[in-house]
């Protein structure tokens, strides 16, 4: 047991935009974000699903710009503060500034495991508008726990407040996040924080293991509602943490009635994320969860398998950001296949 | 006649420029490298001794010092640093070729607009971005047939052949990228979005341009129209080429709303040359590429303008 503290972030309304192709109206989102204040949820966080600036065609234009949306939510916030994401590359400075002006408490970058010297700009200027400035280190799978301690360094040293380990593939067990976290605790002096996928099954296994190690604020979704198989739900997570005795602000019985009440009867069927075979396949070759869905309308659109596509950008080692050689590898598979099927026929003659 | 010319910036972009000039250039003959770190300290610098190449190591106090060696400039800094020196260039009467994402002057794409833009008289022009000098030239080939409404470029670069330059410029990039897809390469509006990826081994320098049409468009002459201008960029980029010709995505493709247009997605890769860095780095190999057949132009223009300056003279 322990009565450690832990800060919760919600992210229903970021990472749950994938799952819904960005498409949330921003009364969707004012309404689901009433309820996580009402539970006394700690952070939301709002945004396209890759950040300011997301909207766009490679990653799917969102249903309105982040300007209307965080109108939509700022006056249904009492307590709970307001986080916005940004992926310098895709977003910029200006993205900040905008988030900032409109009711922003805290901005999250995010970069590559290996790519953190890209953001030191934006540090810089959340830190410059007196804001809360968090670091997030995708696909951290990728790298081993030293390169990434460096990379965290880095953002420390731009003037970060926390940083996450964002486990953005869902790919990592519960030893390799002990042996990323705990180092982490160790060397910085920063907060650390954990962001889990549960393609493998370990949303909210994973994210205990990273608060054993000593991580002190950690992100979930309302029924896991987020890329792939979507992130920790948030409303298992609460019930959790309550039983292994840890601190945390929000109202057990509030978030599961967001979830179930509030933000269920805003979601089709076939967006609720699952663990079904494609997102398990995510987790098992490594890739950025928010390719799911892309990966699905490529595979119907070239008739192959979407776990073949996974497979092969998983040997490519993607990056998030490239959903555009989805349909690269797609067409390829398609092409080799026909060729196959061609000197097959040829052959038969 | 020759343009005498020095290389401000000796990392990644300014000596793989070096090895061009001295490689291939015509016009252009290269005076001088200038950093601001001592030889033993910038590979770059080292490369210019070893080459023969006279070197400064003061920065732009070298650039005074020696302006009278050079009429031309190669700025292969960064944003922030050529704000700074493009007013001392232009007291020192020098052209500058400013690769840097600072666009202090107008955007250059040699296959696009090079031409008219030395002519206008310009003294400070901007090679936009790498993927801008990759990807304009596609957007340009379709808004010639089909008014493009909406252009949207992706680039992935190796890790390993992005320098701090790059890296500490993240926004320069993506917006004046978006600026050039507009102003240069014709889109009513534009983005740009790029990613580093660090996998080995590095990643050829590939990109995507999506551009948004009319759903009546004819698909067949946007394909014609890039493949010629494919070829044109191959004259100066000889590895430069199209991986997915001009492909649609129609309503079914795509979860928002298309309305009456359709998308193409056109995708192409860029070899370099590999004269300093290896083959992977076609980012850096486009930039310097496209700068050099940019001052080869200005050297042309400035010889066709003595020659007539000459004339009335006498």
């Amino acid at each position: 047991m322990t009565d450690d503290h832990v800060r919760l972030v919600d992210m229903t309304l970021r990472d749950g935009m994938h799952a819904v192709d960005h498409q949330f109206t921003p009364e969707e989102m004012a309404e689901v974000a009433a309820a996580l204040d009402a539970a006394e949820m700690d952070v939301v966080e709002v945004s396209h699903g890759d950040g300011m600036g997301g909207s766009s065609i490679n990653y799917g234009f969102a249903a309105a710009d982040t300007e209307e949306y965080l109108d939509a939510v700022v006056p249904e916030l009492t307590d709970t503060q307001l986080s916005v994401l940004l992926l310098p590359g895709i977003g910029t400075v200006e993205e900040l500034d905008m988030a900032v002006d409109r009711g922003a408490d805290i901005c999250r970058i995010a970069t590559h495991v290996t790519e953190a010297d890209i953001s030191e700009d934006h540090f810089g200027y959340v830190k410059d508008r007196g804001l809360e400035a968090n670091g997030l280190l995708m696909l951290s799978h990728m790298a081993e726990p030293q390169r990434i301690l460096e990379e965290a360094k880095k953002m420390e040293e731009y003037g970060a407040d926390a940083v996450y380990l964002m486990d953005s593939a869902g790919a990592l067990l519960p030893n390799d996040v002990r042996d990323r976290i705990s180092l982490l605790v160790d060397e910085l002096s920063i907060d650390v924080g954990f962001h889990a996928h549960n393609n493998l099954g370990l949303g909210i296994g994973n994210t205990l293991a990273a608060l054993e190690e000593g991580a002190v604020t950690t992100d979930g979704c309302l029924r896991g509602l987020g890329a792939g198989s979507g992130n920790a739900q948030i409303e298992v997570l609460v019930g959790v943490l309550e039983k292994a005795g840890y601190d945390i602000n929000p109202d057990f019985f509030g978030v599961m009635d967001a979830a179930e009440d509030v933000l269920v009867p805003m979601i089709d069927d076939d967006e609720m994320p699952k663990l079904d075979n494609d997102s398990l396949m995510l987790g098992y070759a490594g890739v950025y969860s928010s390719f799911l869905r892309h990966t699905r309308r490529a595979g119907k659109k070239y008739d192959i398998d979407p776990r073949e596509i996974l497979v092969k950008l998983g040997e490519m080692e993607v990056v998030g950001g490239q959903e555009d050689l989805i349909t690269d590898v797609a067409s390829q598979l398609a092409e080799e296949r026909d060729a196959g099927a061609a000197a097959e026929a040829a052959s038969d003659d | 006649m020759s343009l005498d010319a020095a290389i401000v910036g000796p990392g990644n972009i300014g000596t793989d420029l070096m090895y061009k000039i001295l490689d291939r250039g015509e016009e252009i003959e290269l005076q001088r490298m200038i950093g601001i770190f001592p030889v033993e300290e910038s590979e770059g610098l080292q490369a210019a001794v070893d080459e023969g190449v006279d070197v400064g190591t003061d920065g732009i106090d070298s650039v005074k010092e020696h302006a009278d060696e050079f009429d031309l400039v190669f700025e292969a800094t960064s944003a922030g640093i050529h704000e700074q020196h493009a007013p001392v260039y232009k007291d020192l009467d020098l052209f500058a070729v400013d690769l840097t994402p600072a666009a202090i002057g107008p955007y250059t794409v040699p296959v696009v607009n090079a031409d008219e833009v030395v002519a206008s008289g310009h003294e400070n022009i901007n090679m936009v971005t790498c993927g801008g000098q990759a990807t304009i030239p596609i957007v340009h080939a379709v808004d010639r047939v089909a008014d493009v409404e909406y252009a949207e470029m992706v680039s992935h670069i190796s890790s390993e052949s992005a320098g701090p330059g790059t890296r500490g410029n993240i926004d320069k990039f993506t917006q004046t990228t978006a600026a050039g897809l507009e102003e240069v390469g014709g889109a009513d509006r534009g983005k740009a979005i790029i990613t580093l990826n660090p996998a080995e081994p590095p990643i050829m320098m590939r990109n995507t341009v999506y551009t948004r049409i009319d759903e009546d468009s004819d698909v067949d002459e946007i394909r014609d129209s890039v493949s010629r201008i494919e070829s044109e960029v191959q004259e100066y980029v000889p590895g430069y080429e199209v991986t997915l010709e001009p492909t649609v995505k129609d309503q079914d493709d795509v979860a928002f709303d298309l309305g009456d247009s359709i998308i193409l997605t056109t995708m192409l890769e860029v070899e370099g040359e590999g004269q300093y860095l290896p083959p992977y780095a076609g980012n850096l190999d486009i930039m310097t590429s496209a700068a050099l057949g940019a001052a080869e132009r200005v050297a042309q223009q400035s010889a066709d303008a003595d020659a007539i300056g000459g004339v009335s003279d006498d």
